[in-house]
């Protein structure tokens, strides 16, 4: 199957129809004031948005959104709307200075978006400088988008885990509460529910199987420390979902889940440590070995599974947080 | 400007995005709405580092030795990063509206400043 | 024999994408809750399923093929369990489906 078929007309086309949908889904969202509506409009758009980064190459990327932005903003949104539990209000006053300042920000932005580069064109200065040396394969890790985030940009990768971190131990902080044990109803449980007992026994080893795989496979294909965490955590989410937050709670108990929280940004920081004691730089994995290039994929495969560990933790702790929220409201009312 | 609308419509439609998204924030009273308008703002933003990577003909950034056309994997990168701190945001954005919903028990912004001024107006009655 | 491959891998894309149509169409059209999640689920699973073997009988005997496969039963796996929850959840919430007047 080697023949390219398409070319740019109905590359492009497919581009645009998506990008259409989108804006229509936005308008809608706009307009709506039931929030689960709303919720639910913003799950349909992150959903398209992968979509249209699966159109525009960027695979890894619409993974990740795939995973994070329409799974678990979603069961975040729905989360939080469950413990607030409103609906939107009929605006007091006509939004015009809004809608001014919008227009006139979009025909400003417009205005500059005319001088960039056409669409896929193949002269644009971004193609010119770094992104070749980054295709030459100097890790020998097939996926570039893998090598660049591990090697070449590993401080960047590094910061983002510890705003990962922060944003859990911040949910940590703001949600917790004093009261301990409480022996309440077992909540949102559907265990009696024959059908969906059967599927997710079937289904949930195959997820935790799925994660591990994306997370050993990132250098050879789309995949990496983020989707994986993620994917493992919607594996916990959807067992506790079925058999209830308290027995989830008891095969992923919460101190496991804190100390995963902080053991993935240790260990990222410890690979780096570990190339300062062996006398190169900080997050320097060439000498992490005999053979450099082994040692990329050395400091490349630790420093991923620090960061699938710190996300799978977090993910998992935010769910726990918000549902144990709502689970000790029920109890008081 | 090289092209014409129909080569910038990416362009033109991640802008109408954009600006959706900050409208949602800046119209909107609801503190849930401000978030989903905050992360349609963001999710605007990473078609528009990753729009300009892509080359017709391409594939994506897995070195292979059937293709020598690959897309630009620098942008790929960056909204990776920018993804999971956009839901790390959203994450802790939420934990403070449900925090705000128990202290004064609405999400409107309205009625949480009229809450505010009442108090301040008790405050400044006493001393 | 490759052109009669395309061609019938043509129309099972032209029919999965009728299929999903016609369920969003139902969506819009029946007249109460359980209908139309009768209708969503029904035809969209059949869209995706029609979709992939069009896109597996592009992809000839390959390792594509077997990720295609194993996409179809997962969605065959999913898509109705999420169905049934849904509609089960909203039992228990209390939405009464709309039944018939009986004959007097």
């Amino acid at each position: 199957m080697g023949r390219p078929f398409g070319g740019i007309v109905i590359e492009t086309l497919i581009v645009n129809v998506l990008l259409v949908l989108m804006a229509f889904a936005v308008l809608v969202l706009a307009r709506t004031r039931n929030l689960f509506a709303v919720v639910v409009l913003s799950g349909i758009y992150s959903f398209l948005m992968a979509t249209i980064l699966v159109a525009l190459d960027a695979v890894d990327v619409a993974m990740t959104e795939a995973a994070v932005g329409a799974g678990v903003s979603t069961v975040l949104l729905l989360g939080a709307l469950h413990l607030c539990k409103s609906e939107e209000a009929r605006p007091a006053h006509r939004p015009w200075l809004p809608l001014l300042l919008s227009l006139a920000t979009a025909g400003l932005l417009i205005y500059g978006a005319m001088g960039l580069p056409d669409f896929a064109d193949p002269n644009a200065p971004i193609h010119q400088h770094v992104a070749p040396r980054y295709l030459q394969n100097e890790v020998d890790v097939p996926n570039v988008v893998t090598a660049v985030l591990a090697s070449f940009r590993g401080f960047d990768t590094l910061g983002e885990t510890v705003v990962v971190f922060t944003a859990g131990a911040g949910i940590i902080a703001l949600l917790r509460r004093r009261k301990h044990k409480e022996k309440g109803r077992e909540g949102i449980a559907m265990r009696d529910d024959l059908v969906l007992l059967v599927v997710g026994k079937l289904l949930i080893p195959f997820i935790l199987l799925f994660a591990l795989y994306v997370q050993f496979h990132g250098d050879f294909g789309p995949g990496g420390g983020f989707q994986a965490g993620t994917i493992f955590a919607a594996g916990i989410v959807f067992y506790a979902i079925i058999f209830g937050l308290d027995k989830a709670r008891r095969v992923v108990p919460d101190r496991l889940v804190e100390t995963l929280l902080a053991a993935g940004v240790l260990l990222f920081i410890g690979v780096g440590v570990a190339g300062l004691l062996l006398g190169g730089n900080f997050l320097d994995y060439f000498v992490l070995d005999k053979d450099p290039i082994h040692g990329q994929h050395r400091g490349i495969f630790w420093v991923e599974a620090g960061v699938g560990i710190t996300v799978s933790g977090v993910m998992l702790k935010i769910f726990y947080m918000f549902a144990s929220r709502g689970q000790r409201e029920g109890n008081e009312e | 400007m090289s092209g014409g609308v129909v080569e910038h419509f990416t362009y033109i439609v991640t802008v109408f995005l954009m600006v959706a998204g900050l409208y949602i924030v800046m119209a909107r009273g609801n503190l849930i709405k401000k978030l989903v308008g905050l992360s349609v703002f963001q999710t605007s933003v990473y078609l528009l580092y990753v729009a300009p990577g892509k080359l017709i003909g391409g594939t994506a950034p897995i070195l292979a030795p059937q293709y020598t056309v690959y897309s630009n994997p620098l942008p790929h990168v960056l909204i990776l990063t920018a993804i999971v701190v956009g839901v790390a945001t959203l994450a802790l954005g939420l934990a403070l509206t449900v925090r705000i919903k128990e202290t004064y028990g609405t999400i409107e912004e309205d009625e949480i400043t009229a809450a505010d001024n009442a108090v301040q107006d008790a405050e400044d009655a006493h001393s | 024999m490759s052109v009669i491959i395309d061609i019938l891998s043509g129309l099972c894309l032209l029919a999965g994408a009728i299929f999903s149509l016609i369920g969003a169409w139902g969506l819009l059209r029946m007249p109460d809750f359980y209908t139309r999640v009768h209708a969503a689920s029904v035809l969209e699973t059949l869209g995706a399923g029609f979709i992939l073997l069009g896109l597996m009988l592009q992809a000839g005997l390959t390792l594509v093929t077997v990720k295609l496969l194993i996409i179809g039963i997962l969605i065959y796996f999913a898509s109705p369990t999420a169905s049934h929850a849904l509609a089960r959840a909203a039992m228990v919430r209390g939405i009464k489906p709309l039944l018939a007047k009986p004959e007097e």
